[in-house]
């Protein structure tokens, strides 16, 4: 077969297109998972990453999960089955979030359609507020996950911060955050994480909770809540939710995003739900419609498999108990793994205050520790996290737990 | 609400178990309830109970499918709907295909498969088997490793991501779109920072290509505008060049250096030969030339619900193809962060496997031939009526559509006295049709041209 030579036209044509494109930086949090493959000592621990392990550090594909899979295997290629699996994946999903007997549910003032994991969702709202509430801007705390900065630019809305972490006390800033919230302009839009902070793990107390519900009342804010650790923090889904609750017999009228990654280990299906709630059926009708345009410009509709699988499991309720059964589990053992850390940490004589690591909740420990000492663990240890300390527990395991607490107090007893 | 489909297996016993649990759910029957619930705002309800949403007005509803809510309305038994863009099979049913479901199952038994996080860029064997299905296996663009593929949410999702990509790295904003095009193009496009222009490309008198228009559109565009092309199976037409004019079309553009945009919805499914369908892209490529080229899987393989879709840039060398994916991953993650596993993995496994690719590539002819057979059926029974006018763009056109030529008035006629259902340009979907209701089809036409004019 004859081949042209790309030469001969090249010199004829136009300069090459993308010459002027550089290589773009990595991802922080994926470069940890190359940095942890790339290496092949037996040690090696992956502490970046944000997926459940189980105790030999293996991913986990819930019972119940397989079990839906096999029962709904063929049937979500027709059409009308995918459209009401989403339907269904909705009507699932806020009564998760906002309590089976709500009045939202009961009376159907929210607007929810389906998205493509936590990130999708967030970054329907944030087109969504950029088209309808152009002049608005989001604040977001100080830490969050990184994504959420980049999903709210490219959406190009205006950001701003609050103050979340406090150093001194690897707490919460909660007088910070009140006067951040307090000072902001009436009507501005918050971001909050309604449980597991991520990647702090420090959650506000009911109380707290109660109080920035008051002021967001008295300053008009719109809170929007990104849940994507529903039953990973105390193991409740209930009291996961609780947040949520509050601001909802409050009376605002709150966005979510919420993920099934975590809650259900379906992180490659890109299961997710974004509710807008509403003052009533005929405005959650508007304001689905016009979040269904905005999602067509950007993926047609969203994937039907994975949101098949979720609205079997909640929708049979031998399944969904299973599921919560499970779930528990998985938070079972994060916070075995954190307490054996910590203990270890302090059996091996620690000078440093180790309470963080138990007090914070859900998948990630802030540990407090700097980039030198990252760095060594890296080098020296081969632990991987990312260079802001943030641990994933679910990379650690009863196996590898003692290594890991020596090697933290190897390179944080010199300093 | 059951489906009118009959298996038997223990699969199809599970699949009516999920339809009566899904369609027998109270709450979305309640869905579909009047407008009238309102609720009034709880006594601490936020400042006046009113939402910051509250200046949101409904959007539009899309007209595609408008005409199915229209149809599903209608109790007529004779009733037809062809406004429908998805394979229907002889019955009139969707069709999963064989090989899908066989992969389905495959992947389904394998107790070591997990569920992680694809990379932001997509499964790695998916998007390889789909550069090498659209640009040949003995491409020299993939020996030499400078086409970098990244997996998409369908062809919708692929057209996002390299218009975004676009609108940040490359130096023209404007992309040319032929008139018509797909409903869906120029919103995408516009969404992702590029401005649309139209190139003339259907002929209303020749219901054909209206070749000269095409070039002297391209030919007055600014140098290194963008240009979307449809790489076979025109949508919503059926009109798609010759392999001679395909190499006019790209001689001109090379000479003006435009970037060929292609959007491959189609593969297989317009002449039922896979490399023959990709013939107008791998043209372009073999020059040496860059372009982009966004594919889809919802019609060829039946995916449709699961958003299986690759988007590829053919780059001048390995160094750029690597840059341009890296950037590429940064458009993604702030978008869905990595695509979906499922529809992918189903692909991939038929794509890697001989004998599934094979038996792959016989049903998809399959599907293709009862259109091209549709086609020919609704020609001969026009002749036979004597319906006056030329129909021999019926069977001249290609893939899923045919532009009748027939006008909104003859269109309202056929809806309201043959109760058939088609978008208001003419466009039907020979997908839709089958041999029984060709004779009903013909008569409405027939009885449209010749009572409306």
């Amino acid at each position: 077969m004859r081949r042209f030579l790309g030469r001969r036209w090249m010199s004829a044509s136009a300069v090459g297109w993308w010459d002027n494109v550089g290589l773009a930086p990595k991802d922080p949090l994926l470069s940890v998972t190359e940095a942890f493959i790339a290496d092949a000592n037996p040690n090696n621990i992956n502490l970046g990453v944000g997926a459940f392990r189980d105790d030999e550090g293996k991913p986990l594909v819930l019972q119940c999960v397989r079990d839906a899979e096999a029962r709904i295997a063929g049937a979500e290629y027709l059409e009308s089955i995918s459209r009401q699996g989403t339907l269904k994946l909705v009507e699932e999903s806020v009564k998760l979030a906002y309590g089976e007997n709500s009045d939202v549910v009961k009376e159907g003032s929210f607007a929810g359609v389906q998205a493509i994991s936590g990130t999708g969702a967030c970054r329907l709202f944030a087109e969504f507020q950029r088209r309808f509430q152009p002049e608005s801007r989001i604040y977001l705390p100080v830490p969050t996950w990184s994504n959420h900065h980049n999903i709210w630019r490219d959406a190009q809305v205006p950001q701003r911060t609050f103050q979340y972490y406090n150093l001194a006390s690897k707490g919460l800033h909660f007088s910070a955050l009140m006067d951040d919230v307090k000072n902001a302009p009436n009507h501005s839009f918050f971001l909050l994480h309604p449980c597991a902070h991520n990647p702090t793990g420090i959650d506000p107390t009911e109380e707290q909770w109660r109080e920035i519900s008051y002021l967001f009342k008295v300053k008009n804010h719109f809170p929007f809540f990104d849940m994507a650790y529903q039953g990973f923090a105390s193991g409740d889904l209930e009291k996961d939710a609780q947040a949520i609750r509050i601001f909802l017999d409050d009376g605002h009228l709150i966005g979510c995003a919420q993920s099934f990654s975590k809650t259900m280990g379906l992180y490659g299906q890109r299961v997710g739900c974004l509710s807008v709630l509403c003052v009533d059926k005929n405005q959650a009708t508007a304001v689905k419609s016009q979040l269904q345009q905005i999602a067509r410009a950007m993926y047609g509709n969203p994937p039907a498999h994975g949101a098949l699988l979720v609205s079997t499991i909640l929708g049979d309720p031998g399944l969904k108990s299973l599921w919560v059964k499970e779930a528990k589990v998985m938070s079972d053992r994060i916070m075995k793994m954190r307490a054996a850390l910590r203990d270890n940490l302090e059996r091996l004589g620690s000078a440093f205050n180790w309470e963080h690591i138990t007090n914070q909740v859900g998948m990630f420990c802030y540990s407090g520790l700097n980039p030198e000492q990252i760095d060594r663990l890296g080098n020296e240890f081969h632990i991987y996290m990312p260079n802001d300390g943030r641990i994933s527990m679910a990379g650690v395991t009863t196996g590898n737990v003692d290594y890991l607490a020596n090697a933290i107090h190897e390179v944080t007893k010199s300093g | 609400m059951r489906p009118q489909i009959t298996y038997s297996s223990p699969t199809d016993r599970r699949l009516t178990a999920l339809v009566r649990h899904l369609a027998d759910d109270p709450f979305s029957a309640s869905l579909q309830m009047d407008s009238q619930n309102t609720i009034s705002p709880s006594p601490t309800a936020a400042f006046n109970g009113d939402s910051v949403f509250a200046n949101v007005v409904q959007a539009p509803e899309d007209p595609i499918l408008g005409v199915t809510v229209a149809y599903n309305k209608d109790p007529s038994p004779v009733k037809l709907n062809l406004g429908v863009g998805a394979y229907r099979t002889e019955e009139g049913k969707p069709l999963v295909l064989n090989v899908v479901s066989r992969a389905e199952q495959m992947l389904v038994n394998d107790q070591s498969r997990v569920k992680e996080y694809l990379p932001i860029t997509g499964l790695a064997d998916f998007n390889k088997l789909s550069a090498k299905l659209i640009f040949g296996a003995d491409s020299p663009a993939i020996q030499d490793n400078r086409v970098a593929t990244v997996q998409c949410l369908s062809g919708t999702g692929s057209l996002r991501v390299g218009a975004e990509f676009l609108a940040r790295h490359y130096h023209q904003r404007t992309i040319y779109i032929p008139l018509p095009t797909w409903g869906n193009h120029p919103k995408v496009l516009t969404i992702a920072g590029l401005s649309v222009k139209y190139y003339r490309y259907y002929d209303p008198a020749t219901r054909g290509l209206n070749f000269q228009g095409l070039l002297e559109d391209l030919g007055s565009a600014p140098s290194g505008a963008i240009v979307l092309l449809h790489a076979c199976a025109h949508n919503p037409t059926g009109v798609d060049p010759t392999l001679e004019q395909w190499d006019q079309i790209k001689q001109l553009m090379r000479s003006k250096g435009l970037l060929p945009f292609f959007d491959s919805a189609y593969q297989g499914f317009a002449s039922g030969s896979l490399d023959a369908d990709a013939q107008p892209v791998r043209l372009f490529v073999a020059d040496g030339g860059e372009c982009l080229a966004a594919q889809s899987y919802a019609k060829n393989m039946g995916l449709y619900g699961e958003r299986v879709g690759a988007l590829s840039f053919v780059c001048r060398t390995a160094d750029v193809a690597s840059r341009v994916e890296s950037q590429l991953k940064l458009v993604i993650r702030p978008m869905y962060s990595n695509p979906p596993l499922h529809g992918a993995s189903i692909v991939a496994t038929i794509l890697k496997d001989r004998d599934m690719f094979h038996e792959w590539t016989i049903e998809l002819k399959a599907m293709a031939d009862r259109i091209i057979s549709m086609r020919q059926q609704l020609f001969d029974a026009l002749q036979s009526r004597g319906t006056p006018g030329d129909w021999s763009h019926i069977i001249k056109q290609i893939g899923m559509f045919t532009f009748t030529g027939l006008n909104t008035e003859q269109v309202v006629f056929m809806t309201k006295e043959y109760h058939i259902y088609m978008t208001s340009d003419g466009r039907i979907s020979m997908a839709g049709l089958n041999s029984k209701k060709v004779p009903h089809l013909a008569d409405a036409i027939h009885e449209a041209v010749t009572r409306i004019v």
